[in-house]
């Protein structure tokens, strides 16, 4: 900036006129801002001097109302966290507080875990890819990648009964076992997950405006992605090969032969192309865990302080309906003690850290939301590439409203 | 997650590391908020720990631990190592209205989870540079996630600032009818309440519920008590 009664005439002659940033609003009631974010620009003509990323507009006190009520009454609100994949929530604050119980679920739910989990991701990273392109103005792939999404979520929603707000984890073991014809379903999906995925590729991969839009736009780079706390597809986008299922395996993925994706310059087309390969490699997880799952057995732990018990034992026998009261009124109670327990979700490191105080109430229940910390990196992203490419940036990191703001 | 690095802090600072605790698996290292930049140095900084991976930086409220004298609240850092994939927990302890200092020096990832902090529990970070509110509003009143913040308390609604005299009014009552929460904190701080739920409290002998049969028998006895001493209306002289 120069203050205008400054000699305009340069040496050679030319004129330079002196210029101010411009302020500019962006969002919340933005299209592309989810209705969740603000942003305020600092622009000198089109290229972004400094943002400001205002989040907050969907903060609902998740934390707060955890503390209200037991432990089984989080899981509604874990599926509100990220709302794309709720699965991947139920599952990792189950986990949590299993690990906080000292308890491990039978063989036969990890596995039902991992299928579902794996579904939930291939939706995940369908609806961030699909708004992607949609946001560019390729409306095509948007509908083709929501056709199948919605065909998984038909798989979802006859194994839990809901299409979006599962609830389906419990502590201790699921809602339900699998249903008996889940393993057919899911088969019947992969090779439409495959098709739409290849389909997809021929849309975008070699599409001129796709394509200027997204290479070498919005790079982050390996110590900042670190430093930062990102994780997820936007830290493994600059190389720093970080997955919690293969770093520190949870449930049975130290059994699968998978790989993890990373790309090289950190760049938005290394998130979309990472998150088109991760889809491949959850279905290549959910093919061997379908063949490994076993069709028999137990699917909940078999505690009755931790499990509801039958419905037929719950009207017939008194022990059962006192159990069934003990648990649905108090709740239940894990140990004194505080964990912190992550899993890969969708958008990356999903952690838990809860603490119980004995009480059937939990003390204080901790998420750190993936999104936060990617969402905090994309300021990073953003500063001095041109204000048109906000929209492939932000649509790349794949902000969760539900999940940022919790 | 990592026992080695517990012990290189050890071997460091020595007392200064004043608790190390390991439940299912989490290590966490207490120390004293004076040592909390300079642990923090340490772990990023040396090669044997080499935690350059900021995972999370949240605060814990324990509003009794304040009448016994200690602080009342507990900050808790986790970390991870990239090259080394272990990881570690850090707590200390700060006082209500005490300011901690800030870590954005050493992880940028910190600005948002302190003004988190900020936001959410008022524990205010000295040296950094954004000290605003994050997740609410610059005119919100208090602090939610402490202890003694109500679930259900009703903020004052802010005026529109562009047309004079325009109130806007809360759709409900503050008072619900049912109480919201599980724990009354006013009543637990204050002594009256120990109690998680009615049902448990009625069995643990809690010294006050809505549905407490001694208080119901006691306002009926004044009750009664009052309707004895009233005298009886004389008859109608005719």
């Amino acid at each position: 900036m120069q203050p205008l009664d400054e000699v305009f005439e340069e040496e050679d002659g030319s004129f330079e006129l002196p210029t101010n940033p411009m302020r500019l609003n962006m969002g919340p009631s933005h299209p592309a801002m989810h209705g969740t974010i603000r942003m305020v620009l600092d622009l000198d003509g089109e290229t972004i001097e400094n943002v400001d990323v205002q989040p907050g507009y969907l903060h609902r006190g998740f934390e707060k109302s955890c503390e209200r009520g037991t432990w089984q009454q989080v899981f509604p609100y874990t599926d509100r966290l990220n709302y794309v994949s709720p699965m991947l929530n139920n599952i990792g604050f189950s986990l949590a507080v299993e690990k906080l119980l000292d308890i491990e679920v039978p063989e036969r739910c990890q596995y039902y875990r991992v299928i579902l989990g794996e579904l939930s991701r291939i939706t995940d990273h369908f609806t961030c890819n699909g708004a992607t392109a949609m946001e560019l103005g390729a409306f095509t792939p948007f509908l083709w990648l929501l056709k199948v999404r919605e065909m998984v979520w038909g798989v979802l929603e006859r194994e839990s009964g809901a299409r979006m707000t599962h609830s389906f984890g419990r502590i201790g073991g699921m809602a339900h076992p699998p249903t008996a014809g889940f393993k057919d379903w899911v088969m019947a999906l992969i090779p439409e997950i495959e098709r739409v995925l290849i389909e997809t590729e021929a849309l975008l991969a070699r599409n001129r405006i796709f394509l200027d839009r997204m290479d070498g736009v919005g790079v982050l780079s390996q110590e900042r992605a670190l430093e930062l706390g990102a994780s997820g597809i936007v830290l493994r986008s600059t190389g720093i090969e970080y997955d919690v299922r293969k770093d520190h395996p949870y449930m049975v993925y130290d059994r699968f032969d998978f790989e993890v994706p990373v790309g090289c310059d950190g760049d938005n087309w290394d998130r979309f192309t990472l998150r088109q390969e991760e889809i491949r490699q959850s279905v290549r997880i959910i093919k061997q865990a379908i063949e490994q799952m076993p069709d028999e057995g137990p699917i909940n732990v078999d505690d009755p302080r931790i499990i509801l018990p039958e419905k037929n034992e719950v009207y017939n026998t008194i022990e059962a309906t006192i159990s069934h009261f003990k648990l649905v009124m108090e709740g239940v109670k894990p140990p004194k003690g505080a964990v912190y327990s992550f899993t890969e979700g969708g958008n990356g490191e999903l952690g838990f850290y809860i603490i119980s105080d004995g009480s059937g109430t939990p003390y204080r229940v901790r998420v750190r939301p993936p999104c936060w910390f990617n969402l905090q990196s994309s300021r990073e992203m953003m500063i001095g590439d041109l204000m048109a490419d906000i929209i492939p940036t932000f649509g790349s990191i794949n902000m969760i409203g539900g999940e940022c703001d919790r | 997650m990592s026992a080695k690095v517990v012990s290189k802090l050890k071997s460091q600072f020595g007392d200064r590391i004043l608790d190390t605790t390991n439940f299912r698996g989490d290590e966490t290292v207490t120390v004293a908020l004076k040592d909390w930049v300079e642990v923090a140095t340490f772990l990023k900084e040396d090669d044997a720990c080499d935690m350059s991976m900021f995972v999370d930086l949240t605060a814990v409220d324990w509003p009794e631990r304040e009448t016994e004298g200690e602080p009342r609240f507990d900050l808790m850092l986790f970390l991870r190592s990239y090259t080394k994939k272990h990881r570690i927990a850090v707590r200390t302890k700060v006082k209500d209205q005490e300011k901690a200092p800030t870590l954005t020096s050493i992880w940028a990832g910190a600005t948002w989870p302190e003004r988190e902090v900020w936001d959410m529990f008022g524990i205010f970070f000295k040296g950094h540079r954004d000290m605003r509110r994050i997740l609410l509003y610059e005119e919100f009143e208090g602090h939610p996630l402490r202890k003694d913040y109500p679930i259900d308390k009703a903020q004052p609604l802010i005026e529109y600032r562009d047309v004079e005299g325009t109130r806007k009014l809360p759709p409900f009552g503050i008072e619900e009818g049912q109480p919201f929460a599980r724990v009354n904190w006013e009543e637990r701080l204050a002594g009256r309440d120990q109690q998680v739920s009615p049902s448990i409290g009625a069995q643990v002998g809690q010294q006050r519920t809505l549905s407490d049969s001694r208080v119901a028998a006691a306002e009926l006895a004044e009750v009664q008590a009052a309707v004895d001493a009233e005298p009886p209306p004389e008859a109608p002289q005719e």
